[in-house]
């Protein structure tokens, strides 16, 4: 693991976040969509707030399928869960929620649950992904894997 | 009535989002590394073959399914239960199909940090 690479992970996590918080911002704005005007969901991407919020999930989504690429999906899913945390402190700043303690246990589990997996290997070598190497793939990835597995 | 059609939903969503994602995962492995790419043939190639996975447009389609799910479960059910039920049982779900179709090595290390975080996203919601 490269600083990059947690540089993309916390990519994940935070435009996800903001670009959630974004959309539904501005779909308040632009009021609650029925079946009668289903054609007026063409025009909330008019709205400001909507269109950034839909851009940076597309940020969100381009910086998920780089670290699929390079981490397995048991790794990238709890490694990036502080998106769950993160909405909870934007609502406490920004609207003043109240968090109850049952929240603040959650958020102690995911935050556990993401140093356990972080503290681990990113890949893991698999049956499959030998097959792959055997046609051809660099296999300096392999050696990688192995020595990142070797760790604790 | 309205509790099984929000359950009927979770589970659709669970299914949906857990194929999405382990379809996805599939298509950028066999991709390869996105940053070795970029490096060494330029953004366009990335692109290219990305757009030549027909397993990935899978992923996105099995994506779309789980989010119009999400759209009919809202109507049912009540926020506060279908968003974290289906993301807590997507966390579980996600860490048994990755052990089971892409023979990801789902140690110890790793059992923990899903149940955690599926714990820690089901309470979040109380």
């Amino acid at each position: 693991m490269t600083f990059r690479k947690y540089l993309v992970l916390v990519g994940v996590t935070v435009f996800s976040t903001l670009g959630d918080s974004l959309l539904a911002r501005g779909m308040k704005e632009f009021g609650g969509v029925s079946l009668h005007n289903f054609s007026g969901l063409l025009f909330a991407i008019l709205n400001p707030w909507v269109s950034v919020g839909i851009v940076l999930l597309l940020a969100f989504f381009a910086c998920y399928m780089s670290a699929l690429s390079w981490a397995d999906l048991t790794y990238v899913l709890p490694a990036t869960s502080l998106s769950y945390v993160l909405v909870a402190v934007v609502a406490r700043i920004r609207f003043h929620e109240q968090i109850s303690p049952t929240r603040w246990l959650g958020i102690a589990l995911i935050a556990a649950g993401v140093g356990f997996v972080a503290a681990g290997p990113s890949l893991t070598p698999s049956r499959r992904r030998h097959a792959h190497r055997e046609n051809g793939q660099p296999e300096h990835d392999r050696a990688e894997a192995l020595s990142q597995e070797a760790k604790p | 009535m309205n509790d099984l059609y929000a359950w009927v939903s979770i589970a659709l969503i669970t299914l949906a989002a857990t194929t999405g994602d382990v379809l996805l995962a599939y298509s950028m492995k066999r991709v390869g590394d996105v940053g070795e790419i970029w490096k060494t043939n330029g953004l366009f190639a990335v692109v290219a073959r990305i757009l030549t996975t027909p397993t990935f447009f899978l992923g996105v389609l099995a994506m779309a399914v789980a989010f119009y799910s999400l759209l009919f479960g809202l109507s049912w059910g009540n926020l506060s239960l279908v968003v974290p039920a289906s993301a807590s049982l997507t966390f579980v779900g996600n860490a048994l199909a990755a052990k089971i179709f892409l023979h990801e090595r789902v140690g110890r290390r790793r059992w923990i940090a899903a149940l955690l975080v599926a714990a820690g996203v089901a309470l979040m919601a109380v």
